[in-house]
């Protein structure tokens, strides 16, 4: 593997190891290709031929995401010939479906949009012919819509082969192909766990997070950068939110370890509790039987007086405290440093034994 | 984890026992699916239950419910038998060898198809591809530690994981998985009644010494209670008060009926948490806290990785970060706790916690870092025991295999043994506040075998009641192949079903771990 081989992209000279795709050689040396079937970490399928380039001597344009590179290669990736072809692909996936983006979810982070823009196409040559499927409706987690889907098969990649769940897959064929759970259930009714991860890999509106539409656009949504609070694995995750509310999670494979860009239903759909309306406001205390909202003031004159009366009579080993695998690091600390430095006793633990 | 995730992927074997991981742990589910789809990885379950790794694996064994110390035993037996275990690794690296082998010895693989039901020639394969695997990852959960022999059975895989050489190498390892997202976080942070941070033990006068320093306090040198001793000793009227911060003894502890009593019995009990669960509506005094979105800190993961999380919405109403609020609790019972933010607490960790001595929040901005990372040069430690044991040199125990506290009786005839499922988490405050989760799995489901359930004439979505010696229950059934003939699974997320009414609160001897996974009931259509 160690030999470097050396060929010319756009009319650079570049070295490039061999096994590397043209796509590769060109994004580590800063050439933008465009791709759409492409995705990091799963096989190079060359479906959607977006990312075609000109490579000489070549009998015909290459996908780029599947050839690689070769001694002396020499690759063109804006020639006229290129963005005819992909201008033609771009129009052919336009008028195929239902791409409006008055009211898609993705409009703004959608790679179709995008490429729309860039190649400047005002409209399609062909008419636009959607095949009219319903929108899938029946959970309120992923919301399906297979007339904006443009059978990249990014989804089912995901689902395959980084996320191992085995779900997703094509059905069908030719211009009735279409993407899903066996037997085309919906999601609901299939073997989906719903870690999202196709969600996430859809480059178009075809697959959207249900509980975020139309709850922020994406230009308007602040993603923070943080870690899942169930279990212990310790994914890393986006919270995206949108006017002081979290609104959906997504996550960026970009984050490497430990999750590797991967989630769980837990992490990706249990975060309704942040803005429930049953969340604690006010501490509260018990008085004639009943627990009554009060200052923080008094609730820790409440407590001191108490502790230190115990304390007192009893002796601080007859106070105890139990400590959170649920709170951070530094409120552990804080806890039984509390406990051991303020009450004076080692009567802390937490349930790590549950 | 002696490890670390990523190394599972490329691992040539691993041996999960005791873990529903796809369903507890996902994303390391996923990890494990790849190494054995895309890598060729093999894999060997060992659980009672036809959990979804079993259909992932090269061979499963199926143990009766608390035979894991047999098994583990058995394994051993065969490689030792066979001449397949690491012989150079055991001679230079470990101690107590001899004495192991000699308890080993008897757990033939037919005896140990006596105890466990796993036939022999299963129990040698499986042997066979741990032994002659160039590097093997155990993994385990609480099927391995919630037993009232859980430690054995911990001891047990560390035997077996030395016996082949693979611990203190990349792809190797000893590796529980953690079931909270900051559960070691809190060992790690002296969470613990015995230890102070990074388990300097209470016990040890210089220890102490310096943490007297530090603190500027003196500091009561015996180790305190277990939760599990601590509602004990409420119960008696021993502990008069308590402090509970982000738990909920109501829901997750071992027989509930007690916990209720003990909880009653105090003269005050603090509760500080994000909702008022079960345990708040005992209190006297509910502090309302911030939650992880709320607010700044650190969490550890199962891999020892320190991590940032990050304020993203405010809290609601008055709510205050934990840390803020036991600082300012702290201030008011005139010991001076001033942090103006999360990030100070860390730098004072950093100066108390060796192992944690480098990881400063500059550091962990983008990636977070593994413990022991001794100064802020250290890269962290991707995995323990390189070159040498904490220890120096590994040492074996010889472990015989006991029964579970409370086996199957006449009047008993079930084994009910508990767990979590993939939509819910812990006693589910949380999940079951989620709109798309309770789609998935809007109510608990107690799953019996067809055989079973065909036997008692219950159907689907029957409602059943289930009894232990401590308490009865109605729960709706699903008949599924997943548990073993004799054996019903319940889930521990849901108050109207509370199955801790029904488990076991013997405890592990040394861990003093409740035995979550084995205990008798009886089951009647209800």
């Amino acid at each position: 593997m160690g030999q470097k081989l050396s060929l010319t992209i756009d009319s650079k000279k570049m070295e490039a190891s061999p096994g590397q795709t043209i796509l590769e050689v060109a994004r580590e040396n800063g050439i933008h290709i465009p791709t759409l079937c492409y995705y990091k970490g799963t096989t190079n399928v060359g479906a959607c031929r977006v990312c075609v380039v000109e490579v000489e001597n070549a009998r015909s344009l290459v996908a780029s995401c599947c050839m690689p590179v070769s001694q002396g290669m020499v690759v063109m990736t804006d020639t006229e010939r290129v963005i005819n072809a992909r201008k033609l692909v771009v129009e052919l996936l336009w008028s195929s479906g239902d791409h409006n983006c008055l009211q898609c979810e993705k409009n703004g982070n959608c790679e179709l949009q995008d490429l729309v823009y860039e190649l400047g196409i005002e409209k399609p040559r062909f008419d636009i012919d959607s095949p009219g499927y319903e929108i899938e409706d029946t959970n309120s987690m992923i919301q399906r819509d297979l007339n904006k889907c443009i059978l990249c098969g990014r989804c089912i990649r995901v689902c395959n082969e980084i996320q191992v769940h085995e779900v997703l897959d094509f059905s069908m064929r030719g211009s009735k192909a279409r993407v899903g759970p066996a037997f085309d259930a919906d999601y609901i009714d299939s073997e989906c766990v719903f870690c999202g991860a196709c969600v996430d890999a859809c480059p178009v509106g075809a697959l959207t997070f249900k509980q975020a539409r139309f709850k922020g656009r994406p230009w308007e949504m602040k993603k923070v950068h943080t870690t899942c609070p169930y279990c212990g694995v310790g994914c890393q995750m986006d919270l995206n939110v949108s006017n002081g509310k979290v609104v959906k999670v997504t996550t960026s494979r970009d984050y490497g370890k430990p999750n590797q860009g991967m989630l769980c239903s837990k992490g990706r759909f249990g975060m309704d509790f942040i803005d429930n309306p049953d969340r604690l406001k006010m501490p509260l205390i018990r008085r004639n039987g009943e627990l009554k909202e009060a200052s923080w003031e008094e609730a820790y004159s409440y407590i001191a007086e108490k502790f230190a009366s115990i304390k007192e009579k009893n002796g601080p080993d007859s106070i105890a405290g139990l400590s959170s695998a649920r709170c951070t690091n530094e409120e552990n600390y804080l806890f039984q440093k509390f406990m051991r430095a303020v009450i004076g006793t080692n009567n802390v633990d937490h349930c790590a034994r549950l | 984890m002696t490890n670390s995730i990523e190394e599972l992927e490329f691992t040539n074997a691993i041996l999960a026992i005791g873990t529903n991981t796809t369903e507890n742990h996902p994303v390391i589910g996923s990890c494990v699916k790849r190494a054995v789809r895309q890598h060729g990885a093999k894999l060997i379950v060992i659980d009672p239950r036809k959990i979804g790794l079993v259909d992932y694996a090269d061979i499963w064994l199926r143990p009766r419910p608390g035979t894991n110390v047999a098994v583990l035993n058995g394994l051993m037996n065969v490689i030792i038998d066979e001449g397949l275990y690491a012989k150079k690794y055991v001679a230079n690296r470990t101690e107590g060898f001899e004495a192991m082998k000699e308890a080993v010895a008897k757990y033939t693989p037919d005896h140990v198809k006596e105890i466990t039901g796993i036939p022999a020639d299963d129990l040698r394969t499986a042997a066979r591809i741990y032994a002659e695997a160039n590097r093997a990852s155990i993994l385990y959960a609480m099927g391995i530690t919630q037993h009232s022999h859980g430690t054995d059975n911990v001891k047990s895989c560390a035997n077996l994981a030395m016996l082949c050489g693979n611990v203190g190498i990349e792809g190797g390892g000893v590796n529980p998985l953690r079931g909270q997202n900051n559960v070691q976080g809190a060992c790690d942070m002296g969470a613990l009644p015995n230890v102070f941070p990074a388990y300097q033990e209470v016990a040890n006068d210089e220890t102490r010494a310096r943490f007297e320093k530090a603190w500027d306090v003196s500091l009561p040198a015996k180790p305190g209670l277990t939760i599990m001793e601590i509602m004990d000793a409420a119960h008696k009227g021993d502990i008069k008060g308590l402090y509970i911060m982000g738990e909920n003894p109501m829901i997750s502890d071992p027989d509930l009926t007690h916990v209720e009593a003990s909880l009653k019995n105090l003269d005050i009990l603090v509760v500080q948490d994000i909702f008022l669960n079960e345990t708040g509506q005992l209190a006297d005094v509910v502090l309302p806290s911030a939650c992880f979105a709320e607010k700044d800190g650190t969490f550890s993961n199962t891999e020892r990785r320190v991590q940032r999380i990050r304020k993203a919405v405010e809290a609601p109403g008055e709510a205050k970060a934990d840390w803020q609020i036991i600082a300012e609790l702290a201030t008011k019972m005139n010991y001076a706790m001033e942090y103006s933010s999360a990030k100070e607490i860390m730098d004072e960790i950093n100066t108390v916690t060796p192992s944690y001595a480098g990881i400063t929040y500059k550091r962990i901005e983008e990636n977070g870092l593994q413990w022991p990372c001794p100064n802020t040069e250290h890269p962290g430690t991707k995995y323990l025991h390189k070159d040498k044991f904490s220890r120096g040199l590994g040492l074996f125990s010889a472990i015989d295999y006991r029964p579970s506290e409370e086996l199957p009786d006449e009047q008993y005839p079930f084994i009910l043994t508990t767990g979590r499922v993939l939509y819910h988490f812990h006693t589910a405050t949380m999940t079951r506040r989620s709109e798309g989760l309770n789609e998935r799995y809007p109510e608990s489901l107690a799953e019996i075998n067809p055989t079973d359930a065909e036997k008692l004439g219950i159907k689907e979505g029957d409602f059943i009641t289930v009894t232990s010696r401590r308490g009865s229950l109605k729960v709706k059934a699903t008949v599924v192949e997943t548990p073993p003939e004799g054996t019903i699974f319940m889930n521990f997320h849901f108050g109207e079903a509370a199955v801790n009414l029904l488990t076991n609160p013997a405890l592990d001897p040394v861990g003093k771990i409740p035995e979550y996974k084995v205990c008798a009931v009886k089951i009647e259509a209800a």
